[in-house]
């Protein structure tokens, strides 16, 4: 043990888990703030690393003045927050949260924990798509953003979901050349006359504004299409996809981003011993917590997109309620008109959220109808066939899958592959999708990386430097 | 289209901003190659031209793909023997990136 009494420890610095310090630090707690990457900011607001100059404005576009407000609220905190980037929470166990830092392997004894673990792409495997050059459109978007990178030249654009437009529209704008944006929703622009997009008007407003200005900067965008392949000998070369109206087509490119909106980063929470159901909307198994991010049992908060997708605003919102309900059920007093007022706010916005995911759902039957030669475990090379081979297996648990066929066994855990895998294994049996059980997040969620020499070479050259 | 023999040719990342940061030279089985400071691996290894690995278990070239630590599939080893995740990696001066005999 560390020996020092078990505290709160926060893990992840995106907006969600810097506003849950915040608020707790203006409580007069102490808590401790973990987040594996070196600068807070999360996925949205991620920080280039040092010496890095764009300007806010540059990076993050409309949200620069509220990533500019989140750094400045992590920053404020100084000495009244154990701040310790660099740090992957990899187990969670009995109350200890066991490390990976700067400094190797420890652990960190806490008596609540509020986990703020974000989200990643949604994908949804396709042939070719393990060839250098396909990237997913957050990872485009983090060479954009965190590298000053295009992930080729030209670049293509593939799947559904806000990021398509956003990232597309960046791309463009940072002086990247993008061949083409490939929408699989045929919906496009039509559907804000569903009520429930009234409440988040602005946010679609923005959709339809990148949309705009795409077209009329003259990116072919194609709405209704269907993926086909990613093609190429060693590389990328080409995507081809079928048009809305059936027609097989071809755009060379060296760099494609795919992506079908993003899902909850999970493992942690359910490590941490939360009970797990499964969303309909989402098709994500998540973790069960009550509006404030409560988990039903422990002392354990969720906020953020860890706890189901809802972005940025929401995740700042579900931040500061995350802590005000680990504060008020340790007897301490707070602001409840404030609390009932980001209530409100989060309501709204999960309005709109629902009725976007409603609107646009991510198009699974794309996954069960691949090729069975299709790779769908891209660590391991499992392909669609091999998981439709496990269905003899009782009951149909992805579980049981992953033991068959060792789909989610690869490093990632699933994190990948998991969703389609599951679509896949669904249609395979004629289930229904949650019926088929889900993957268990399992320590490490990550591996862990033989750092030993990578520290003795730091060390080294800072001897160097010092001589 | 002829064979893209040269690394430029096959360059995987275009910069486009941030161009003016000190230069490092990394080693990609002993091949000395230009990164700035401040590149991840991925970032460094893909703007020369080398694909990261290969898959274990079918082969095939690989150069990363979620570029946030999420997907596992950039994983390389230096010469010291420690291995490392391409994308969450930042380069230092003189790093010696192991490139495996097959390297892609
Ligand atoms: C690649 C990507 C790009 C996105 N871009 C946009 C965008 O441009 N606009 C938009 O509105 N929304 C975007 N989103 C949606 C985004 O998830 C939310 O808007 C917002 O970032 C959510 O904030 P958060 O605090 O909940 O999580 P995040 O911002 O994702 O922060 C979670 C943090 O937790 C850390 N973490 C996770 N697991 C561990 C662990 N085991 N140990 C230690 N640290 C851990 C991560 O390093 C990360 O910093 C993007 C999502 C992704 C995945
Ligand atoms: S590219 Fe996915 S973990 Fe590095």
């Amino acid at each position: 043990m560390s020996g020092e009494a078990p505290g709160i420890l926060i893990v992840g610095a995106g907006p969600a888990g810097t506003r849950a310090a915040e608020t707790l630090v203006a409580h007069g707690m102490a808590a401790i703030l973990v987040d594996e990457g070196q600068r807070s900011g999360g996925q949205i607001y991620r920080q280039p690393p040092q010496g890095f100059t764009r300007p806010a404005e540059a990076l993050y576009g409309f949200e620069a003045r509220k990533a500019r407000s989140v750094h400045a609220a992590l920053a404020s905190l100084g000495e009244a927050l154990d701040y310790r980037p660099g740090t992957l929470v990899w187990n969670i166990e009995k109350g200890i949260a066991h490390t990976l830092g700067p400094d190797g392997v420890g652990r960190i004894a806490f008596d609540s924990i509020v986990l703020a673990t974000g989200a990643m792409d949604r994908v949804i495997p396709f042939p070719g798509w393990t060839l250098p050059g396909v990237f997913t459109m957050g990872g485009a978007q983090v060479a954009l953003k965190a590298q000053g990178c295009a992930i080729g030249e030209p670049v293509v654009f593939m799947g559904t979901g806000p990021l398509l437009y956003l990232v597309a529209y960046q791309y463009v704008h940072a002086g990247a050349r993008v061949a083409a944006v490939l929408d699989t929703s045929r919906a496009g622009a039509a559907i804000p006359v569903l009520p429930g997009l009234l409440w988040g008007g602005r946010t679609f407003a923005k959709g339809l504004w990148y949309m705009t200005w795409l077209r009329a900067a003259g990116i072919p965008v194609r709405a209704g299409i269907t993926p086909v392949a990613a093609d190429g000998e060693r590389a990328l070369e080409a995507v081809l996809y079928r048009d809305r109206r059936g027609r097989e087509r071809r755009i060379a490119c060296t760099g494609l981003g795919i992506g079908y909106s993003v899902k909850s980063e999970v493992q942690l929470a359910e490590l941490a011993g939360c009970e797990m159901a499964f969303d309909p909307l989402a098709q994500q198994w998540l973790p069960e917590a009550d509006e404030d991010g409560r988990a039903l049992k422990g002392s354990i908060y969720l906020a953020g997109d860890g706890a189901g997708v809802a972005g940025a605003d929401a995740a700042e919102l579900r931040g500061r309620l995350a802590a005000l309900a680990l504060l008020a059920d340790r007897g301490i007093a707070i602001d409840r008109a404030l609390q009932a007022r980001l209530r409100g706010r989060l309501r709204r916005i999960m309005r709109f959220r629902n009725a976007l995911e409603r609107a646009l759902p991510a198009p699974f039957h794309l996954a069960r109808t691949l090729p069975d030669e299709t790779v769908i475990c891209r660590c391991e090379a499992i392909t669609a066939g091999d998981i439709r081979q496990g269905r003899a297996l009782e009951p149909a648990e992805l579980n049981r899958a992953k033991a068959f066929t060792r789909v989610g066994m690869g490093r990632c855990q699933g994190r990948v592959c998991g969703p389609a895998a599951a679509q896949i294994l669904a249609a395979a049996r004629g289930c229904d999708v949650a019926e088929v059980g889900r993957l268990r997040g399992q320590a490490p969620v990550k591996p862990l990386s033989i750092r030993a020499g990578a520290a003795a070479a730091v060390e080294d050259r800072a001897r160097a430097a010092s001589i | 289209m002829s064979e893209p023999s040269s690394t430029e040719a096959a360059c995987r990342l275009v910069r486009l901003a941030e161009t003016g940061r000190p230069g490092v030279t990394i080693h990609h089985g002993g091949r000395p190659l230009s990164a700035l400071a401040g590149d991840t691996l991925l970032t460094a290894l893909l703007c020369n031209g080398v694909t990261l690995r290969r898959n274990e278990f079918d082969g095939g070239p690989r150069a990363g793909f979620c570029n946030m630590g999420a997907c596992q599939d950039c994983w390389v080893a230096l010469e010291d023997g420690s291995r490392l995740r391409a994308c969450t990696t930042e380069v230092w001066d003189g790093m010696r990136v192991h490139a495996p005999d097959d390297a892609p």
